[in-house]
């Protein structure tokens, strides 16, 4: 009997056999992850517990990119908690100021993250390193408060619904695109407690940025994980980044699966998530006559430099319509370092963009980009929940960075080629 | 554990932003965040509630982001037991984790209406709407987040084992 991607992952790291879904196993972890927002809570449950020491101080990362650089004096002081906390335990990957981005594109590009590991973060898409082909899921303060103690954590095994891509994406169609569609198709709960696990041409295809920005949002289908297989390109991409890798791997043909889909990518077009929810999926033609107000592109989702260059591609040598606020977040220092080396904020400049530092901020209605009554924004950040980036009476699309920045120039939401 | 009160009904896919809004998560202290429990679905919504009362939700309570301060904030609230649908996966282990009982009744939850007076039984999973005479069964708290449970949560659960050098 085959075994699924999730199952070979968690073998590498549990010492009793895996025999499949329903079964609850003690995994030991690679990394553990909190940010500004998260680590407080777990800080103050890991004194609780008793705890002294972290089990490894070289694996356990504390990122500020929430409401930094800190908004106001409430999170300054929960970060200069944090930071008190990291000295204290010697911490080696404390990370705040100008070291620090959006945890889930900072951590891969440190080599912190990569194939075959087990990762836990105090943060839903923790879930992004499964495109290196990770087992990599959020949970809340208090699991990651005793991961931080012990160095391992519980699973229950989950069952896997497989997403199978295939045929050649047409221009303009990207990552962003294949999974708002899948999450259009099953829904927010449509992979609850369950893996989900991507395959096919299209993925072997697919660079290691676009496969993060894959499973960076199975969390918004309920999913626990979103799995890309360990072949050349996860690999290659650890090699280059100093993550040591591991053995290929991929799910096996004759796994048992609870669920397969497959997705013909070739006539696809760009998706929007409308609001209030991920799943509300419409191709952008379908969306009708949208006018926004602000438009976002970054986010631990689409704020890598691939990212930037699709939004450059559009805005080049147009501009922002009147009356919208276009923010541009590199995700990272090293992204903000090779966008402006590659040109790409004169590009954004030119268009009237406002360029922030990396920043969570706006994706969750912190800092830098806060929406009013009756605003409506589109963003490639990954949730359009009801009050998300501000108000509880504004509006958020969800997209790629193409159409964010199309949308930008048009003032309303438009395809690329409408332009 | 038989906890008895109103049964105060939201919808399907409640996520962590409605229970707990980003801009009230510069505090961990669970009084401060049950002033604001709720308040990103309906404004105001911890004035209807009183301590023992019991959230009553459609599928995927929880959706969203990792928050531990949302089972805080509920806890923080007074609530004790979440009766639902369904549960999103990281919400389900944070309420255990912080020693919230959640309870799962898949589509049983439709036939409780905003403001029933409820008894539940955490240990047998039986829940009795009292102004409507029904009763419904569900499946316990599973065994091993029982075990948590009975510890008082993870926090205690762990420093045992950590005393214990395990």
């Amino acid at each position: 009997m085959g075994r699924t991607l999730a199952e070979k992952i968690l073998q590498r790291h549990c010492d009793e056999a895996i025999s499949g879904p329903g079964q609850i196993a003690r995994c030991r972890v690679s990394l553990v992850l909190a940010n500004d927002i998260t680590a407080p809570l777990a800080i103050k449950s890991f004194r609780a517990m008793g705890a002294e020491k972290v089990f490894d101080k070289d694996r356990v990362a504390l990122v500020m990119d929430h409401f930094t650089p800190n908004k106001d004096i409430d999170s300054a002081e929960q970060v200069r908690g944090v930071r008190e906390f990291a000295h204290e335990m010697g911490v080696t990957h404390y990370i705040e100021g100008g070291e620090c981005g959006v945890e889930h594109a900072l951590l891969p590009e440190m080599g912190l993250v990569g194939p075959g590991d087990v990762v836990v973060g105090a943060d839903s898409h923790t879930c992004t390193y499964g495109g290196l082909g990770a087992f990599a899921t959020g949970m809340g303060s208090t699991d990651i408060a005793a991961a931080m103690a012990t160095g391992e954590t519980w699973f229950k095994i989950p069952p896997t619904v497989r997403v199978d891509f295939t045929g050649e994406m047409p221009r303009w169609l990207s990552a962003k695109d294949l999974i708002l569609k899948v999450i259009g198709e099953i829904g927010v709960s449509g992979a609850l407690y369950k893996a989900l696990e991507f395959a096919g041409e299209t993925v072997s295809a697919m660079d290691a940025e676009s496969r993060m920005t894959i499973a960076n949002m199975a969390i918004e289908a309920g999913g626990k994980v979103g799995l890309f297989p360990v072949d050349k390109v996860a690999l290659d991409f650890a090699k280059a980044h100093g993550h040591p890798g591991c053995e290929p791997m991929a799910g096996d043909e004759d796994a048992v699966y609870e669920r397969r889909l497959h997705i013909d990518v070739s006539k696809l077009a760009p998706q929007v998530a409308c609001p209030h929810l991920p799943e509300n999926v419409k191709p952008v033609g379908e969306v009708g006559d949208v006018v926004i107000h602000q438009a976002v592109i970054g986010s631990c989702t689409n704020g890598r430099i691939s990212d930037l260059r699709a939004a450059a591609e559009v805005l080049k040598g147009r501009k922002a319509a009147k009356g919208v606020r276009l923010i541009v977040l590199p995700a990272t220092p090293r992204i903000w370092r090779q966008a402006m080396e590659e040109g790409l904020f004169t590009v954004f400049l030119d268009a009237g963009a406002v360029i922030g530092p990396p920043t969570c901020g706006p994706c969750l209605g912190g800092h830098m980009g806060i929406l009013a009554k009756g605003e409506r924004a589109i963003a490639t950040t990954n949730r359009n929940f009801k009050g998300r980036m501000g108000s509880l009476e504004s509006e958020v699309y969800l997209s790629s960075p193409a159409v964010a920045a199309a949308s930008a120039v048009a003032g309303r939401i438009v395809h690329p080629d409408s332009l | 554990m038989i906890v008895k009160g109103k049964a105060h009904k939201v919808g399907a896919h409640i996520d962590t932003d409605a229970i707990i809004p980003a801009r009230f998560l510069v505090t961990t202290d669970p009084d401060e965040l049950g002033r604001n429990c709720m308040e990103g679905l309906e404004p105001g919504w911890i004035k209807r509630v009183s301590p023992g009362d019991i959230m009553v939700a459609g599928e995927n309570f929880g959706c969203g982001s990792s928050r531990e301060h949302a089972p805080i904030a509920l806890i923080g609230a007074g609530i004790k037991v979440v009766v639902a649908h369904s549960f999103a996966r990281i919400f389900y282990r944070n309420s255990f984790n912080m020693g919230l009982t959640l309870l799962e009744v898949g589509e049983l939850a439709e036939q409780i209406a905003d403001g029933d007076q409820l008894e539940v039984d955490t240990a047998t999973g039986v829940v009795k709407d009292l102004t409507n005479g029904r009763s419904i069964s569900c499946q316990p708290v599973p065994p091993f987040m029982q075990n948590i449970l009975d510890k008082g949560g993870l926090v205690p659960y762990v420093k045992e084992r950590l005393s214990k050098g395990a």
